[in-house]
């Protein structure tokens, strides 16, 4: 609701401006402090934290400390080995087929979605109502059911393990959320801007480039952010589209060295940890961005 | 210069006016027409013909369905799924609305906290799965670091037990995505909502009660209707946690269609249960839908 307030400032929107900076002091004064939520907070914290604590800490013990040390204290000589073990596993191959396929799959997604948002908000005649009904039916199937004709297309176009085969049902499976969120954002912008931007003699198209795309900015990063994550941690595609070690991407060579490794926990957690660096990474770099992203794009 | 392209352009203006905007749409329509609206009409088919997966495709008639519907699995397979449904929003739901409230205050440490809070939504199912494979061994895991005696269970071997892992752990995956969308929505209402409650004398559960609960409906429909469709593809994380297991304790339909066609081989039955899983996934936000109209109509009033 208040983000009609927030956009013709866009670039910068995240999810709190809307807030009047004088309440938390205000309310603050004369409550006293919840005792029971903050309990509540912590034990969840336990929750989240202690699984992570103990992949980080186990995968750092050698494959003797795992089988007599507390499995919950640090091992006393941490290595680095099991990591390196993984690395010479071919992870860096992995990783950039990971890499390969979210950028293949995000950056045309967001674009064709930026588009398809543009004409269902901006058009009025009855085919495009037909087309936003159809993209908002895509929501609710759930994108398992339609796997074995996606592997039979992707057969016979002879993409079977290739990367491409995991983009192009990515991109299609990303359509319909991200048309929703972007057309919500879009609606939001007054009509004034666009009628000005006409009276200037702009068309639709520069009008969608210019005056739209930056001013819509925190959807765009709020869809590329979600749809980065889900194909960046995609299992299903992978699993039966693609065939080789090659073109294997990381949640799959998790399960892989599950398999390789064996009894070597401290390994397959190695490759865990590995595997969810260059998420943390993006996590803590663009944190704000991330997040407020996600709630200003799911909140509305 | 301006007055140039004015006078080119005035004819196409109104062109584009009277809303032939369709063609903008026509690229992302072509990826979700060929990749995800006609394989749901192409698994339809498939359901009636036999497939190996790798030879002809020939036509089955009834067949799959007919022997669908006499293997036992079909019934347990859609109970499960439903029950993992179930039981994933209702202790999701209210968790995440809980602490989606808690990390919306302005408190210092809450912000520290919801940071934190977030680390899960990083990682892959198969990431969260193998995780907790190794945390819940019952020699070297959880169990043995604390020291703790009850916690030494065959989590994993016992239909139960197995079943209360993979909600715990789908839980663990997945509250962090409902909680930032809660926060988001907590952040929306009106601090002017507060302040007249607490002048009215109104303490903190009424006032979450009365104007937090009421004000998030929206957002609870939407975090609903996300939890309902998303725990439906629930596949990836059982698959590599239980692998539906033990039995068929966990084998929930999508990966009972994973394993009828790409292990049996039998891609014919495996789209009938695709055609299930579409079918109840429709129904599903059918209902939704009709549950959030009526609630979008009365919001206005009770939000007072």
């Amino acid at each position: 609701m208040n983000s009609i307030a927030m956009l013709p400032t866009a670039p910068r929107v995240t999810a709190e401006p809307a807030q009047p900076p004088a309440r938390p002091k205000r309310r603050k004064s004369f409550r006293r402090p919840n005792l029971l939520g903050g309990l509540a907070g912590w034990i969840w914290l336990a929750i989240i934290i202690v699984p992570l604590y103990y992949v980080l800490i186990t995968s750092m013990k050698n494959q003797a400390d795992y089988f007599t040390t507390n499995p919950l204290l640090p091992a006393g000589n941490p290595t680095l080995d099991n990591y390196a073990l993984v690395l010479q596993n071919d992870f860096v191959l992995y990783f950039v087929n990971s890499l390969l396929v979210t950028v293949g799959s995000v950056v045309p997604a967001v674009i064709v979605s930026f588009m398809a948002a543009y004409g269902v908000t901006r058009g009025t005649t009855r085919v495009v109502g037909g087309i936003n009904t159809l993209f908002l039916l895509g929501l609710s199937i759930p994108l398992q059911a339609t796997i074995i004709p996606v592997y039979w297309l992707i057969v016979r176009l002879n993409l079977y393990d290739n990367l491409i085969a995991l983009m192009l049902p990515s991109i299609a499976f990303a359509i319909p959320v991200s048309v929703l969120i972007l057309s919500n954002f879009m609606r939001d912008i007054p009509k004034e801007l666009f009628e000005s931007m006409r009276l200037d003699g702009c068309t639709e198209w520069t009008i969608m480039w210019r005056l739209v795309f930056p001013l819509i900015r925190p959807a765009i990063t709020t869809i590329a952010v979600y749809n980065a994550l889900n194909v960046w941690n995609g299992f299903l595609f992978p699993l039966i589209l693609t065939q080789s070690p090659e073109k294997r991407v990381l949640p799959l060579s998790l399960w892989a060295y599950q398999d390789e490794f064996t009894v070597n926990t401290p390994a397959i957690l190695a490759a865990v940890v590995l595997s969810a660096i260059p998420l943390v990474a993006v996590y803590i770099l663009g944190r704000r961005q991330l997040v407020s992203g996600l709630t200003g794009g799911f909140s509305k | 210069m301006t007055l140039v392209p004015r006078a080119i352009k005035r004819p196409r203006k109104t062109f584009a006016k009277t809303g032939s905007l369709a063609w903008l749409t026509f690229p992302a329509l072509l990826f979700f027409l060929t990749f995800a609206a006609l394989p749901l009409l192409g698994v339809v088919v498939l359901s009636f013909m036999n497939w190996d997966g790798i030879g002809a495709i020939t036509w089955a008639g009834l067949t799959n369905w007919i022997s669908l519907l006499q293997d036992p699995v079909t019934g347990s397979s859609l109970w499960i799924t439903i029950l993992v449904v179930l039981l994933s929003v209702l202790v999701q739901g209210p968790i995440s609305l809980l602490l989606g409230v808690f990390s919306a205050g302005r408190q210092k440490y809450r912000a520290v906290l919801s940071v934190l809070y977030f680390i899960p939504l990083l990682l892959s199912s198969a990431a969260v799965a193998i995780a907790f494979l190794s945390l819940l061994d019952p020699n070297f895991g959880l169990s043995a670091g604390l020291g703790l005696p009850f916690l030494k269970q065959n989590w994993l071997g016992e239909p139960g037990l197995a079943m209360g892992v993979v909600i715990f752990v789908l839980a663990w995956q997945h509250i962090p995505f409902h909680t930032l969308i809660y926060q988001g929505g907590v952040r929306q209402i009106p601090a002017s909502l507060y302040e007249a409650a607490e002048l009215d004398g109104a303490n903190r559960i009424q006032q979450f009660f009365q104007i937090t609960l009421p004000q998030l409906k929206y957002t609870v429909i939407t975090s609903t209707t996300l939890l309902v469709v998303g725990s439906l593809t629930y596949f990836d994380l059982i698959f590599v946690l239980t692998g539906g297991g033990p039995g068929y304790a966990t084998r929930v339909l999508p990966l009972q269609m994973y394993l009828t066609g790409f292990r049996s081989n039998d891609m014919g039955a495996a789209s009938a249960y695709g055609v299930i899983l579409a079918f109840l996934g429709l129904t599903l936000a059918l209902i939704l839908q009709r549950l959030g109209g009526k609630s979008r109509q009365s919001s206005q009033l009770e939000g007072q």
